[in-house]
């Protein structure tokens, strides 16, 4: 049986969420859950791996509940996890603007910006949510921006129509990070959370069925050790590096969702990955990353390419009359705000006409002269210094002189690890939060969205569902070394880094990271097809069989060792990235990041098909290249029914 | 173009160290100063040696993870993070001297990786505000004045790399302190623990083994975010007032 | 409180810039009294007598002096004792140095440890030539603080140390006033230029005033 002929299990059923008015739904789940006894929550140890957004928070949380927390990051600090990167801001439906925005209007933008392919009562809860993270973070001290009046100030986002997006200049994902990270200092000071930095989750230990610690490795000296727990959380980040090439932190990695995957944990929609309109152009082969400017450019840029094919003049230089600005020609009520799947994939489709700009024709322009005439170039400086001068240090380019070039790239992955309503995978006694999770987007996520989502989960529904779960199990047998399940995992990651030694072949790690990210690129990026799929499906094992033949990893495992570190993530990359193309093959309609180039609309926008694909696909592992088994969730719509998306 | 590089090895935390020397060729100008170091440790692997360690994660000037001496100077020749750095701020044939943050509180753990744990517990001494999740009153209730808000941001995008230490003559934390408290303690929210908030960091910044402040302010010139020298100022004024207001 | 401040790096600069600033405005004092010598043996031996009778008849002969000596001495050594704790802590926060070197901070910065050094040598010789006269080169008269001057100021070496050491004190001010106004948190961005011209005219005033003396005895202006 080929890996293309996956099986068909029962149908995954979210037995959490509760019935009942939409808008009811997390207070009733909030009381009917069991409470732990504040006297009997230092007895229990939670796992979390992870300290972004969601890990941090959520950390810092289930320490201030009581809980003993114990805490990993790869980082050498738990300040540098990637959500620092994000840049645009957070959204949260205030109605500060009174401008007509409610929960309810988050609640819509949100399952429609993803495409219908979203859980309603998750999403549901996420906007009521939002609310308390704007209150919770002003408490900490977040520096947002405020108007002159001292209230704080916001701005619109891609896909809305309201301005609900709470800013920290361009650093907001920095300043909510950090406020995360400080109230876990504070609980690391306080000795309710152990914090493991510089330590990497290699593998998931289960027993008797249930996620009872995890296997990591100590990174500076290389020991592999065990940590048990009654529950785990993972807040371990997307997997948007299988393309190598991505917005995602060097060493942000699929491993700890991979690893769980394979005990046992549902992965759900892996082929939903946003592509970013708004990146920088890359330069050469030498590349090593993409940088992101916020999507909040597109409030006051203009995007733009020449009418006519293989224009190559300066952009100053070619008239008005010859400029398409065709997002504001195509999406005339959107204009430039259109989200982000329609943004990237219209970049492309103009690049693919030969119209795109820079090097390689791989890029459109996003040009703030009319902004500097209308604003000042003090206003504008104001909103987007710190992008402009990150974007002119990157391309020495002045993009107060020239427009900006830019192009789309792998920034998100809405796939991930299946949760029910209580972000409970499943593995009983293992939780997944933040983007890790596959719960809230569907298969886009709005601007600003993750931000906000990565904080719900962390300081608001995980510490109230996580109780549930250690209340109904407050007796868990103890585990230790001598376990037979623990010697047998602890014996397989260690055989794994003595295999990944000893190879001793001639091709680095980086070599096979770019080779397969390339690949996803081609065929499972802005636009997927059958037969690419399918060729992609082809040269994925053939890889990994050549990896383990011809890597090379120098130095040993008992020292730090940064090459031991990629390779031994390239290993999960090289098996996720087969799931990837699997799902987006057997998912033969388009939706949201997803475009399948068999199914669109005659003037080339995305087809939905719901009446064969309105599921989240739950795949089960069976094996290394071995057919995995899909589990479908039906998804429901009892308040936002499903239309074709148009932001004409 | 081609360059040589003189880097330090160090192979782990007990080891002597000492400066190695490299040549790379086929350097794009448009590299960025990473992706230069990529190049050449591509190249060692294959030729069977050992790759240079250096810390790096986010590669667009904000996680604070990347940290070299470059030249002597903490990040290097143009105000930003190493990974931000491009080689089109050096020429065809130059020599580059690459060494690891160097202080007593920022122990190497390789090559060119170091121990910044010194920052984390300075943080864990006082630098939050105690506003436990679930306790906060609704956003609007307090108005921040936008100077403050402005001046808290400023001091609040400080991304903890360490250049301010590594630039330090003394090897002081002086910088990276003060804009945290600076941060949190000119914010309403931010009062009720202004004075213990200053004293406990100090007083953990001097635990750490960190030298005291001189202001030669090459601090203030090494620092990617801009984080001025006043800032210091502003927390020896803070320290001072605590040390008026609390008993202790 | 006082543990506090002595136990901390912060509160150690504190100590330095408030002695440094009592030392400064000891020595603005100084230079005006230095200045008299231009009027005359008469007027600067009668100033320096009446030194010793400020505050009678409620104090007694050189009550008073003796006051404002134990301040500078209590000054000098807080200094003194936090510069060179200071220092220990600062060599060792910093063990190993950089390979690639680069000149670094400014003249004034770095002169900061050795100045200070070359002062306290230079008060040491200067408090033993014209205060107590053990080392004086001409026959120290008690009482005729003019003619031991110029005595001083008679000699090649005389005149080499003093003005050496008036230099150190002119760049130590310059950095020292500005550093004590920041340790002592009175800087701000707005003040930051005013400061900074006050320390340079502070410093080039004294450096001036106190070479005015040498400089008049080696030109006959003063005999």
């Amino acid at each position: 049986m080929t890996y293309t002929d996956y099986l068909t299990g029962d149908p995954v059923v979210d037995t959490k969420a509760p019935k009942g008015p939409i808008n009811e739904r997390w207070d009733k789940r909030r009381f009917e859950a069991k409470l732990v006894n504040p006297a009997n929550r230092r007895k229990h140890t939670v796992i979390v791996v992870g300290t972004g957004l969601a890990g941090g928070s959520a950390g810092a949380t289930l320490a201030e509940q009581g809980y003993h927390v114990v805490q990993f990051c790869y980082q050498d600090s738990p300040r540098r996890a990637h959500s620092i990167a994000a840049q645009g801001g957070i959204n949260a439906a205030k109605n500060y603007r009174n401008d007509g925005d409610s929960v309810h209007r988050l609640f819509y933008d949100t399952v429609k910006g993803g495409d219908f392919r979203a859980r309603e009562s998750n999403v549901h809860r996420l906007a009521q949510i939002s609310v308390e993270i704007i209150d919770q973070c002003v408490a900490q001290g977040v520096p947002f921006a405020r108007e002159y009046g001292g209230l704080l100030d916001t701005r619109s986002f891609g896909g809305v129509q309201v301005s609900r997006t709470f800013y920290a200049r361009g650093q907001t994902g920095q300043q909510l990070l950090l406020g995360a990270y400080q109230a876990l200092s504070r609980q690391i000071a306080a000795g309710n959370v152990e914090m493991h930095p510089r330590t990497e989750m290699l593998d998931l230990i289960v027993i008797d069925g249930r996620a009872r610690g995890i296997v990591a490795r100590d990174l500076i000296t290389g020991k592999v050790d065990t940590y048990f727990a009654d529950a785990v959380v993972l807040a371990s980040g997307g997997y948007g590096n299988v393309f190598y090439l991505s917005t995602n932190a060097m060493n942000s990695n699929a491993t700890a969702v991979w690893r769980a995957h394979r005990r046992g944990a549902y992965f759900a929609n892996p082929c939903f990955t946003q592509i970013h309109p708004t990146c920088i152009p890359r330069t050469g082969d030498h590349q090593s990353k993409l940088t992101l400017m916020s999507e909040s450019l597109r409030n006051d840029g203009r995007i733009w390419v020449p009418k006519a094919k293989g224009d190559t003049r300066p952009a100053n230089q070619i008239p008005e009359d010859e400029r398409d600005y065709y997002l504001e020609r195509i999406y005339p009520s959107f204009g430039n705000l259109v989200p982000r799947d329609i943004a990237s994939r219209a970049a492309k489709n103009v690049c693919d006409e030969g119209r795109g700009v820079g090097p390689g024709g791989q890029g459109v322009y996003l040009d703030f002269a009319d902004a500097i005439k209308r604003m000042g170039r003090k206003a504008v400086e104001a909103k987007y210094g710190n992008l402009f001068d990150m974007y002119h240090r990157i391309t020495d380019e002045d993009p107060y002189e020239v427009p900006m070039r830019i192009y789309p790239a792998v920034h998100y992955t809405m796939g991930g690890l299946w949760v029910d309503y209580d972000l409970q995978t499943t593995v009983p006694g293992l939780f997944a939060i933040g983007e890790a999770n596959f719960s809230d987007h569907g298969a886009n996520r709005l601007g600003a969205s993750a931000l906000m989502q990565g904080l719900a989960d962390g300081y608001f529904v995980l510490p109230a569902t996580i109780n549930d779960y250690l209340a109904k199990n407050p007796k868990l047998e103890t585990v230790t070394d001598t376990h037979p399940v623990v010697k047998e995992v602890l014996s397989e990651t260690e055989d794994r880094i003595t295999r990944l030694l000893s190879v001793d072949g001639d091709r680095t790690p980086d070599s096979f990271h770019r080779e397969v990210g390339e690949l996803m690129w081609e065929f499972c990026g802005m636009a997927r097809s059958d037969s690419g799929l399918r060729k992609a499906l082809e040269r994925i094992p053939q890889i990994r069989e050549e990896f383990w033949r011809r890597i090379k990893v120098p130095g040993t495992g008992e020292e730090f060792n940064q090459s031991l570190e990629k390779a031994n993530r390239i290993v999960d990359y090289l098996e996720l990235a087969e799931l990837m193309c699997l799902d987006a093959l057997h998912r033969s309609e388009s939706c949201g990041g997803h475009f399948r180039e068999e199914s669109q609309t005659p003037d080339g926008e995305a087809a939905r098909k719901d009446d064969e694909f309105s599921y989240a696909a739950a795949w089960e592992f069976n094996g290394t290249g071995e057919a995995p088994t899909l589990h479908k969730e039906d998804l429901v719509f009892e308040y936002v029914h499903p239309t074709q998306r148009s932001y004409a | 173009m081609k360059l040589t590089l003189r880097v330090w090895r160090q192979k782990n935390a007990d080891a002597e160290g000492a400066m190695s020397t490299y040549e790379v060729d086929n350097i794009s100008s448009d590299m960025s100063f990473l992706e230069m170091l990529d190049t050449l440790n591509e190249e060692l692997i294959l030729r069977g040696e050992d790759p240079v360690a250096f810390d790096h994660d986010c590669r667009e000037g904000i996680c604070g993870a990347c940290s070299l001496v470059i030249n002597g100077d903490a990040h290097g020749p143009e105000r930003t993070t190493t990974c931000q750095l491009h080689m089109r701020s050096f020429k065809d044939g130059d020599t580059i001297d690459i060494e690891p943050w160097r202080a007593a509180a920022f122990p190497v753990i390789k090559d060119l990786v170091v121990d910044r744990s010194a920052f984390d517990r300075i943080i864990q001494a006082g630098g939050y505000i105690t506003a436990p999740t679930g306790s906060a009153p609704e956003a609007h209730a307090t108005p921040v004045p936008k100077p403050d808000a402005d001046l808290a941001f400023e001091h609040a995008e400080c991304i903890g790399c360490g250049a301010c230490v590594a630039a330090c003559p003394n090897g002081a934390a002086m910088l990276f302190t003060s804009a945290k408290v600076n941060h949190l303690n000119v914010l309403p929210q931010g009062a009720p623990e202004r004075e213990t908030r200053v004293l406990d960091m100090v007083a953990q910044m001097d635990e750490e083994g960190f030298g005291g402040c001189t202001l030669t302010g090459e601090c203030a010139t090494a620092c990617p975010k801009g984080i001025p020298l006043v800032s210091i100022t502003g927390m020896n004024k803070e320290w001072l007032r605590a040390t008026r207001k609390v008993k202790r | 409180m006082a543990r506090t401040v002595w136990d901390s790096s912060v509160g150690k600069k504190t100590v330095m810039a408030v002695s440094g600033l009592i030392m400064l405005s000891y020595l603005v004092v100084h230079m005006l009294g230095n200045l008299k010598i231009f009027f005359g043996s008469d007027e600067f031996n009668g100033y320096a007598h009446w030194l010793r009778t400020i505050g009678e008849p409620f104090m007694h002969y050189e009550w008073t002096l003796w006051l404002v000596r134990i301040v500078l001495v209590v000054a000098v050594i807080a200094h003194g004792v936090s510069a060179y704790q200071l220092s220990r802590r600062d060599i060792k926060a910093r063990p190993s140095k950089y390979v690639h070197k680069k000149p670094r901070a400014s003249y004034a910065t770095r002169t900061m440890r050795w100045g200070g050094i070359i002062l306290a040598l230079f008060i040491v010789w200067h408090i033993l030539d014209l205060t107590t006269g053990t080392v004086h080169s001409g026959g120290f008269q008690e009482g005729r603080p003019y003619q031991n001057v110029v005595d001083t100021f008679s000699t090649w070496y005389g005149n080499t140390i003093y003005i050496v050491a008036v230099l150190a004190v002119g760049m130590h001010i310059r950095h020292g006033f500005w550093s004590a106004a920041q340790t002592l948190g009175a800087g701000s961005r707005a003040r930051d230029r005013a400061l900074k011209a006050v320390a340079n005219v502070l410093a080039l005033v004294l450096t001036c005033g106190f070479l005015a003396v040498p400089v008049g005895v080696m030109t006959g202006v003063v005999s």
